[in-house]
């Protein structure tokens, strides 16, 4: 088994372990810490596939201020205690079983499918330089359209969150 | 390393998130699931684009430019969305997603 491998099992284990925390703890602090934890095993994959670059920006992106959001949240409503009611258990039952059937019909339909072998070698499209040039070149409507989303995003989360009076 | 490990994997996760969808009753839970199965299709994205420049191709950096654009999707989505939970709760002192079925009916 090569390094790359023993890498990869790791890395999923720990994800795949960490996001099934996210689903089942009661804490929502303990679900955001193992979704950071997610997060940073994702980010290893990026880098074990040549994107170092998205790598690092996923790091920022999610860990530093998506994931801070969401404590912040979390910590300014006081949700710590276990506020929700456990009652009619049978619907958590019917949704393990759907997202569990989902899981099998997927599997089932890609284990047989003739995918190519990813090469261990490096590659230089994950570098930000060529991904600069693609990005300003092909994509720079696409860029410029999603800072007007996001001005808007902004403007309507200060404009729902504001109190009305 | 055969690509299927990494679709494999993809699964994997998005299932995990549809489950905490479906299972879970506080929303900002549920929000956080739905971030889940956006990082597993990034994931699969990469991949992808690794597969398509091992394979020789030079536009395989388009895959990394669109996972670029859904982390700019959610980013949004999680500020405009946090947001309504902090003004359901400011409402209804709750975040339970089944105390919001005013529409029905």
């Amino acid at each position: 088994m090569s390094t790359q491998q023993i890498i990869f099992l790791v890395l999923s284990a720990i994800a795949l372990v960490s996001a099934m925390g996210v689903i089942l703890s009661k804490n929502p602090v303990t679900s955001v810490l193992c979704l950071i934890l997610t997060f940073f095993t994702i980010a290893g994959h990026y880098v074990m596939l040549n994107a170092q670059f998205l790598a690092v920006v996923h790091i920022i992106v999610y860990a530093g201020a998506i994931m801070v959001l969401f404590l912040f949240v979390i910590m300014l409503m006081n949700l710590n205690a276990d506020i929700e009611p456990q009652k009619r258990n049978w619907l958590k039952y019917a949704g393990a079983i759907s997202g569990g059937t989902l899981l099998v019909i997927l599997v089932a339909a890609l284990r047989d499918a003739s995918m190519p072998t990813l090469q261990p070698g490096a590659t230089d499209i994950g570098l930000i330089g060529n991904l600069g040039k693609t990005l300003f070149n092909k994509y720079v409507v696409p860029f410029e359209v999603s800072s007007v989303l996001f001005l808007s995003a902004m403007v309507g989360a200060v404009v729902i969150g504001k109190k009305e009076d | 390393m055969p690509v299927q490990y990494y679709i494999f994997l993809s699964i994997a996760l998005f299932c995990i998130g549809v489950m905490g969808v479906l299972m879970r009753r506080n929303a900002i839970i549920i929000f956080m699931c739905i971030e889940l199965m956006l990082n597993a299709v990034n994931l699969l994205l990469v991949a992808f684009s690794k597969m398509w420049a091992d394979a020789g191709r030079v536009d395989a950096a388009a895959a990394q430019i669109f996972v670029f654009f859904i982390m700019v999707v959610a980013a949004a989505e999680v500020a405009v969305g946090l947001a309504i939970i902090v003004m359901v709760y400011r409402n209804t002192h709750s975040v339970d997603i089944n105390i919001l079925n005013r529409l029905k009916n």
